[in-house]
């Protein structure tokens, strides 16, 4: 074993390679743009410059000019397509402000006009030489930005439930012996993935194919479909690698219907590849918050009343929000709380989700809040935690399914050495450099949601599973493979796994940490369907069943298949057995398969989860250092420990954590999208510009696996940590700051003129 | 980008004869029409960013073995204007005897661009004022004279504090001319009316009225190489930044001291990340100059660095920030083992 592959521990899986470990190292996995199309024409997006108003006139006679230009879409002459219902009414689109059917611009970077051209070369040179001309009007561009209108988001959009609230916050607050009152603020982010947002797309007859990088196939195959006023199945989406996503690749994005209109009217291939920069525009981001969070305890640290209070921006066209209070109301035990969010339009394209979107702000906030509630308690942080852990969560009362919260802190303190802190904040230096500790509660909720799979065993044993999962660098081919190895008995590398296509059995999105519960459950389910056919085949009178995993079932590690495979496929007299099966969670709807295959998502989990709640939890620590006369801030440790139910396979959970850690230290010093607040435009839109952190700015990230069984939130056990790990983090690392400076920073990005010591 | 003719010129006079026809446009430096191209890695950058459009690129890099030589002859450090950063930070020599030197460009970009980037091209490198960089923003004196200024009312973290004027306030942002401002460097300039040296200091030009006006060369001229007097082992460059990597500075110091028992004989300040071209801060050197060196004195010459210094809403820190790097970077030299 090694640090990447670390030791299976109790109700862990074999850390073995990813499946696709080779194909990515060496170049050959093919990504979106890499499949290979017949004279494809290239486009290149022309996108508007003013956030709000209209376009008077496109001049394109230079552009026109260019050798090989093929054709140029603006709304004059573009396909009128159907509109896009948004995703969170029932939809498939990441925004409903549908570019190129009219003059008027709602965003910066919307798109206005696209060239096609035989070469990407010639596109591009064409579409700096088109000129636009405009009239811009004042767009409203952030929180601070006059005209905007705040709204309570409830009512707005279905995903956002309710304003969770219990017992009498403001007496309870009134007669608190402690009280906190603060207000914190995150920035922009937007998520940058490695590979940009690519889409090709081919007609062969009716039919169409689109390669672009999904985090839900079915989804775009329905969205599209819709948008042409064609039928679903004539649209094949083919997506085998994801190269990041983070929530950006989640939504159906404008582009690609109108990329499918634009070739089936040029009666050819067309290949685009949006610019880093357009990337900003093009799909969603992480939008800024603001909160307010309120907390009143005893003086031995006992929570009497938490008040949760949090803003976001959102786009004109759409109400989106993140709407962390669900979690946030949650977490401890405290007899009254009370929450509201508010969402607040702006001239900018929708938001959307990125890695833990809720989690991510509203953590930020409360965490933040704990430890200035700790330090007013003389307290230690991870004491005033434990005072305040709870089995059940407060709002209605719900067991959690398992929560190993002090655990994580327990183990997570022991091995960062937090015994050597002292408490008061100015108190550790080593030379020029003023050092600090921070700690923080992660959390994120278990979700599932309906999949289907096929699983074909051979006489030899060679399994082959089908599930129109995303392999978005979380490992999903390794852990399905995982998964129907140990359901067959079959060694892993004899399993064949086929995802990221819409003709496969559907699976969900690739979003809010679902996809490894929800297709393992399934996997699981369909090779139970193949060992049941072997068996009877066996043991014709018995009529015994064998595996079954109803959900919630504690059945993983049930008998094993003691028979001769070779002489079960002979007594059937077939030498292939195939299966299909669609699986679904506790207390998913009764329309769940059809939605699924209409592509709409039904996932369950985290507090909506029948009578349950059911979360991922885990503890970061964060060694922090400020140097005393430039204030640079630098990160030379973190720490995670994390318990996740089954962990499948500790090599990709792990990678997951630590790269969750890594994006956590940079929400808190490096990630920002900076606003010209005059144009409501992005300025830093470039890699260059927007900071994330370098091997340099993390030298050691050590991440801890617990050993954790919960028997109660799906077959496999699983409780999913994709974006479990970058939970909290941004808290830490100010609380570290606090610690080391004494200065409490409540607005991130923390930059270094922000430090005042 | 747009399409442009591409040549490879094999020696310095073929160079010089295809870059002549750059001469007739008459237009600054860097909006010619026809660009030397040594690494690239601002050139194309901006090209594909439609910033800059030259109609044809000259191919310099057959010049290398005759302009990438790096020798200490006579107590002098001679540097080719080929010579790629990673080599010249990579040189020993240098490392022991010109340490601001090797340091400034070792804390330049990333690897991979040191290994293709020239030092003629990085001295010539153009601010990152994303506003410059985004050709979508109308209002830019420096890549469209006469349309304003976005960055003056925009967002303007990263800009000058020095050096600025009403038209523009972009930062100059290299590491390595600091050092060779610092150390009284001299430039070699061929033409095609023969060659010429000038002092280091005055290749770049200051905005004013002109920003698009970025320094004294003449169209269709090349940098052959740079010479710098005098060896400086007590020199240090402290380049501070959000990132502890591949970052431009938010504010830097190069450094190069002579001291005999305690007392500072000759200084030598320059200042990056702060200010429209690489900037010396020769007022503040006068202050150290025949000092006894101590905390005090280095605040009080950082104080006079950045006397007149001016900023806008976003980069007002840079002048506090400032001083603390130059009285840290005065701090490090003094204290350094030689
Ligand atoms: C992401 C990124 C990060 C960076 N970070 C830093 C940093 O932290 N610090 C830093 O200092 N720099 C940094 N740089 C800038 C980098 O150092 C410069 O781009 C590089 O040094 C330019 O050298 P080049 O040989 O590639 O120049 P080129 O791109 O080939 O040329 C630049 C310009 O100079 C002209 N030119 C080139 N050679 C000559 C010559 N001999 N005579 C006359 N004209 C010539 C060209 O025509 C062109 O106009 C960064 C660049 C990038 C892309
Ligand atoms: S600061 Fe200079 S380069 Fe930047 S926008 Fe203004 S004029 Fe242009």
């Amino acid at each position: 074993m090694t640090t990447a592959a670390p030791a299976p521990k109790a109700n862990m899986g074999q850390p073995i390679p990813r499946y696709d470990a080779v194909a990515k190292v060496t170049g050959t996995a093919q990504y979106a743009a890499d499949m290979p199309l017949r004279d494809p024409a290239y486009a290149y997006l022309v996108t508007s410059a003013i956030a709000k108003g209209r376009v008077d006139n496109f001049d394109l006679s230079e552009a026109q000019k260019v050798r090989g230009v093929v054709d140029i879409v603006t709304h004059e002459n573009a396909e009128h397509l159907e509109p896009a219902k948004f995703f969170s009414n029932g939809g498939y689109a990441s925004t409903t402000n549908q570019p190129l059917r009219s003059p008027d611009i709602a965003e910066e970077g919307q798109i206005i006009a696209v060239v096609l051209a035989d070469t990407y070369e010639a596109a591009r040179e064409a579409a700096h030489r088109v000129k636009v001309s405009y009239t811009a009007a004042t767009p409203t561009a952030s929180f601070h930005s006059p005209g905007t209108v705040a709204a309570r988001a409830k009512g707005q959009l279905a995903m956002f439930k309710d304003d969770p609230k219990v017992g009498d916050f403001d007496k309870a607050f009134e007669e608190a012996e402690v009280q906190i009152s603060a207000e914190y603020e995150t920035p922009p982010q937007h998520h940058n993935p490695m590979e940009l947002f690519a889409t090709s797309v081919a007609w062969n007859g009716d039919s169409l194919t689109i390669y672009e990088p999904s985090q839900f196939v079915h989804g775009l195959k329905n969205g599209v479909a819709t948008q042409l006023g064609i039928d679903p199945d004539r649209v094949h989406v083919v997506n085998p690698y994801v190269g990041g996503a983070f929530g950006s690749k989640g939504s159906m994005t404008p582009r690609t219907a109108i990329m499918a209109s634009i070739s089936r009217r040029l009666r050819r291939p067309v290949k685009l590849v949006a610019t880093r920069d357009q990337g900003f525009n093009v799909s969603t981001y992480r939008a800024e918050t603001r909160h307010r969070v309120e907390l009143g305890a005893m003086s031995d640290g006992k929570l009497t009343a938490l008040r949760h209070e949090g803003w976001e921006i959102s786009s004109r066209a759409d109400a989106y929000c993140v709407g962390g209070t669900k979690t946030t109301t949650r977490l401890y035990d405290c007899p009254n709380v009370d929450s509201l969010v508010w969402i607040v339009r702006a001239d900018r394209n929708t938001p959307g989700f990125m890695r833990s979107p809720p989690e991510v702000p509203y953590l930020f906030a409360l965490e933040s809040a704990m430890d200035e509630l700790a330090y007013q308690l003389k307290m230690d942080p991870i004491e005033l935690r434990r005072v305040n852990d709870t089995n059940r969560e407060p709002i209605g009362g719900k067991p959690y399914t398992s929560r190993s919260l002090m655990a994580c802190f327990d183990e997570g303190a022991k091995a960062f050495g937090w015994a050597e802190r002292n408490r008061e904040p100015r108190s550790m230096a080593d030379g020029e450099w003023l050092i600090g500790y921070g700690c923080a509660t992660t959390c994120y909720p278990t979700q599932m949601a309906p999949a289907a799979a096929r699983v074909r065993l051979r006489r030899d044993g060679r399994v082959r599973v089908e599930i129109a999962g995303h392999e978005i660098g979380n490992g999903a081919y390794t852990v399905i493979a995982q998964a129907a190895a140990t359901r067959l008995e079959v060694p892993v590398e004899r399993v064949t796994v086929v995802i990221g296509d819409s003709d496969l059995p559907p699976a969900p999105v690739a979003g809010g940490s679902n996809s490894t519960a929800s297709t393992c459950s399934t996997v699981m389910m369909v090779c139970d369907q193949v060992r049941q056919r072997l068996l009877k085949a066996m043991m014709p009178n018995q009529g015994q069943t064998v595996g079954q995993t109803p959900s919630g079932g504690a059945s993983r590690s049930d008998q094993r298949l003691d028979l001769d495979r070779e002489a079960a496929f002979d007594a059937l007299g077939v030498s292939v057995i195939e299966e299909y099966g669609e699986w679904k969670p506790d207390g998913a709807p009764a329309d769940s398969f059809r939605a699924m295959h209409n592509g709409q998502v039904r996932m369950v989990g985290g507090p909506e989860f029948g009578g349950k709640i059911a979360y991922a939890f885990g503890a970061d620590f964060v060694e922090v250092r400020v140097n005393r006369f430039t204030h640079e801030i630098r990160v030379p440790r973190v720490l995670g420990a994390f318990a996740a139910g089954h962990i499948m396979n500790p090599r990709t959970a792990r990678s997951q954590l630590m790269g969750g850690l890594i994006w956590g230290v940079a929400s808190a010093l490096h990630e920002a999208t900076e606003l010209d607040e005059r144009y409501a435009r992005y300025v830093n839109d470039n890699l260059a510009d927007y900071l994330v952190p370098v091997n340099a700015d993390i030298p050691d990230v050590e991440v801890i696996l617990l050993s954790e069984e919960d028997t109660q939130i799906n077959p496999a056990g699983v409780k999913g940590l994709g974006e479990l790990g970058n939970v909290g983090t941004n808290a830490a690392v100010c609380n570290a700051i606090f610690h080391a400076t004494g200065q409490r920073i409540r607005r991130l990005p923390v930059r270094l003129e922000k430090i005042e010591v | 980008m747009r399409s442009f003719a591409y040549q490879r010129a094999a020696d310095p006079s073929a160079a010089i004869q295809a870059l002549a026809a750059a001469s007739a446009s008459n237009n600054p430096l860097t909006e010619a029409e026809i660009q030397p191209l040594a690494g690239g890695t601002t050139l194309l950058d901006l090209m594909k960013l439609d910033v800059m459009r030259p109609r044809a690129i000259v191919d310099i890099n057959p010049l290398s073995p005759t302009w990438a030589t790096v020798s200490l002859e006579n107590g002098n450090l001679r540097l080719g204007a080929m010579a790629r950063m990673a080599d010249v930070a990579a040189n020993p020599e240098i490392q022991q005897n010109y340490p601001v030197v090797a340091d400034s460009l070792k804390l330049a970009a990333s690897a991979q661009l040191r290994n293709m980037a020239t030092l003629g091209g990085n001295v010539l490198q153009r601010t990152r004022c994303t506003y410059f960089r985004d050709v979508s923003y109308e209002a830019c004196n420096k890549r469209n004279p006469g349309s304003g200024c976005a960055a003056m009312d925009g967002f303007n973290r990263s800009h000058a504090v020095l050096g600025t004027s009403d038209k523009c306030i972009a930062t100059y942002p290299g590491d390595f001319a600091q050092a060779l401002i610092a150390l009284d460097a001299s430039v070699d300039i061929t033409g095609k009316s023969g060659t010429r040296t000038i002092p280091f200091a005055q290749l770049h030009k200051a905005p004013g009225d002109t920003p698009q006006l970025e320094t004294t060369l003449e169209p269709g001229e090349l940098i052959s190489g740079f010479t710098i007097p005098g060896r400086w082992p007590r020199s240090a460059y402290l380049k501070v930044r959000d990132r502890q990597s591949y970052e431009f500075a938010l504010a830097s110091a190069a450094i190069a001291l002579d001291v005999q028992d305690g007392t500072v004989r000759d200084a030598r300040i320059a200042l990056g990340g702060v200010a429209t071209l690489p900037w010396r801060a020769r007022d503040a050197e006068a202050e150290l100059k025949g000092q006894k060196f101590d905390d005090a004195l280095a605040e009080r010459v950082a104080e006079i660095a950045f006397e007149g210094a001016s900023a806008r809403s976003h980069n007002e820190f840079k002048i506090e920030l400032g001083k603390r790097v130059v009285a840290r970077a005065l701090h490090q030299a003094m204290t350094m083992e030689i």
